[in-house]
């Protein structure tokens, strides 16, 4: 017997019936553990739902949208009155984004932007040979849209890097490969809007998830697109940013329009079922966890009871050489958090495994492409909760029937024999 | 005189509130002498045992006063009962109550351990002593289970003895032996009451093993009808 009275005894007890223990040991295990699972899973499972739309998705997106202007010119020399002439119609190149080199650099030194990717686009005829195919173009800011988009995730084939280290070379979507029958190294000529033509080098595949936009949209170096489209550097279409925290996008596209004469939609207008879905998601989960810890909870406390009914001859013995009720409290009380410590490690570390091996089950789908396996979140946050969650019940489910034992009257034991 | 008293009852009474207020005692007053062996007889239900839980502090629902070595036992809370039982009372029950979840040797210690005046290899050693006296050394690292019913007590009368209690009070002591065990249990208590001025208080039916004790308290129905 080692340790003080007190520890000595209440290692002794539970060495003593060491099945007994483990089993209420494992009951802790198995709760933390399924709840460290469930959870795990679960968050993984929504995070790749919201990848879903959040990689699609820039949390702000800038652009100047082609439209009628809502006050001809004449209307404002000859104010309420009629006029005849409604002949202004909007120029093609007025989609660039006016000022962008200064919005731009607005947005790079803003405190909560985390990415800026400008982009340009543009309608051409993918021609190879005698087919000729209607699509678009997208000029792409490599570095950036790999370090802070998730652009590169969706290349399947190739890699996006090659965009910058091939001169004159495409991403083209897998749709578009396969009706022209393209491999990588392929020449494919280009037909611009204005007739002219380029040839580019096949580098990379991508899959976007949505098929009809895989045959249509191919991806180039943005300054690639820029000389095949004549027009100067600061000439974009749309700019991409991705913020820290994503909540602040409708304010941030609010003052951006405002302050710089452009259109920008924020990520919650654009998908507004996102947001519920989320909610939803999240809300099921944390149901789930609850009910698991109020489960694994109920099991520990029957059990720990049972462990000091059982006892109740050791305590009265105790009691009559001198044990004082606290005593008698402070052992089971060792011993249900011992169970709980131990039983709730076990389960973190068996949740862990449990978690990994879910994570190497195959799971392919075609609107993900990066994802091979099942997604299990491991967020220490759940370990943290279902370790302290152990601890606490145990704590109480060992708590109501110490206080119980602490209370009981020696003699009613010892003389009832 | 009084303070060769160890233990002392002045018109101590109990009632069964539970079972129909039936008084069980009825101002018991008895006492114990330094170094005395007394023994407490008297025919089953007559209230004998009921007084001995009320004098070893576990029961503490009674009218009356009782002084354990010159301090008064009312109105103390359960944690300084619990000391005083620990410090000056030894306990010896009708069945062993050994605890099966420690060794012979850590049963004898406990009540030790629990006090904390020695440091643990102190107690350790003093335990042997105590099982070396009552000569079952030899199953220091039984488990209790393993025992036989004679050395069973003889362990829990040493666990008894591990702190040097003022008095040792025993239910029944010989109950549940044979002839043999409980001539050596006498024997036992004799030797330390004759030997190491314990004092002893037993409750037993065994009008023998009374006879032969310094002083036997004779009680029926809740009272005390003799103390020769």
């Amino acid at each position: 017997m080692k340790g003080g009275a007190v520890t000595g005894i209440a290692w002794a007890l539970m060495m003593a019936k060491w099945r007994q223990t483990l089993v209420a040991g494992l009951g802790v295990m198995f709760g933390i553990t399924m709840f460290v699972t469930m959870l795990g899973f679960m968050t993984g499972l929504n995070h790749l739902l919201d990848g879903l739309i959040l990689n699609r998705t820039p949390h702000v997106r800038i652009y100047h949208e082609l439209k009628a202007t809502p006050l001809q010119p004449v209307q404002k020399v000859l104010q309420d009155q009629q006029h005849f002439i409604r002949s202004i119609r909007p120029l093609v190149s007025k989609n660039k984004i006016r000022n962008s080199e200064a919005l731009t650099a607005y947005l790079k030194k803003h405190p909560n932007v985390a990415g800026v990717a400008p982009r340009v686009s543009s309608q051409v005829f993918y021609s190879l040979g005698t087919s000729n195919l209607g699509g678009t173009l997208q000029g792409v800011d490599v570095a950036t849209e790999s370090a802070k988009f998730h652009l590169a995730d969706y290349v399947t084939e190739g890699d996006i890097t090659n965009l910058i280290n091939v001169p004159n070379s495409i991403i083209i979507g897998k749709g578009i490969a396969d009706i022209m029958l393209l491999k990588i190294g392929d020449p494919l000529e280009i037909i611009m809007p204005d007739a002219s033509s380029k040839r580019l080098k096949v580098v990379g595949f991508f899959q976007s998830g949505i098929k009809d936009i895989d045959k249509v949209l191919s991806y180039t170096d943005v300054s690639n697109l820029q000389s095949m489209m004549d027009v100067p550097s600061d000439h974009f279409t749309e700019i991409y940013v991705n913020l820290k925290d994503m909540k602040q996008a409708p304010v941030l596209a609010g003052e951006i329009s405002k302050m710089f004469d452009v259109d920008a939609e924020d990520i919650q207008k654009a998908n507004s079922q996102f947001e519920t879905g989320t909610k939803v998601r999240t809300i099921i989960s944390y149901s789930v966890g609850i009910t698991l810890l109020i489960v694994a909870g109920f099991g520990i406390y029957n059990i720990l009871n049972m462990l000091i009914y059982e006892k109740m001859d050791t305590i009265a013995i105790l009691k009559a050489m001198g044990y004082s009720g606290s005593d008698v409290k402070r052992i089971f009380s060792i011993i249900s958090v011992s169970i709980g410590i131990g039983g709730g490690i076990a389960g973190m570390l068996m949740g862990f495994i449990l978690s990994n091996v879910i994570d190497q089950i195959p799971f392919n789908t075609a609107s993900l492409p990066t994802v091979k396996t099942y997604p299990v979140s491991y967020n220490p946050g759940f370990y943290a909760i279902a370790f302290l969650f152990s601890f606490v019940t145990t704590f109480f489910a060992g708590y109501f029937p110490s206080r119980k034992a602490s209370q009981m009257d020696p003699v009613s034991i010892i003389r009832g024999k | 005189m009084r303070n060769t008293r160890i233990l002392e009852a002045n018109s101590v009474s109990k009632v069964f509130a539970d079972s129909g207020d039936l008084q069980v005692l009825h101002e018991v007053s008895m006492h114990v002498e330094q170094g005395e062996f007394v023994s407490i007889v008297g025919k089953s239900g007559c209230g004998k045992s009921t007084l001995l839980y009320i004098l070893s502090t576990m029961d503490t629902n009674y009218s009356g006063d009782i002084f354990l070595d010159g301090q008064l036992l009312k109105g103390r809370t359960p944690e300084e009962l619990a000391r005083i039982r620990n410090e000056k009372i030894g306990f010896v029950f009708q069945f062993h109550y050994l605890l099966n979840e420690f060794s012979v040797l850590e049963n004898v210690m406990l009540p030790a351990i629990k006090l904390g005046k020695y440091p643990r290899h102190q107690i350790r050693e003093m335990a042997l002593e105590k099982l070396r006296m009552l000569d079952v050394m030899s199953e220091a690292n039984k488990n209790p289970n393993q025992l036989s019913g004679g050395q069973k007590q003889r362990v829990a009368i040493a666990r008894a003895l591990i702190n040097s209690p003022k008095i040792i009070i025993a239910d029944e002591p010989t109950g549940n032996l044979d002839q043999v065990n409980s001539e050596i249990v006498f024997n036992i208590f004799t030797e330390l009451s004759g030997v190491f001025k314990q004092s002893l208080l037993v409750v037993t039916h065994d009008k023998e093993f009374a006879s032969r004790t310094d002083r036997i308290i004779e009680m029926v129905d809740g009272r005390v009808v003799s103390q020769v």
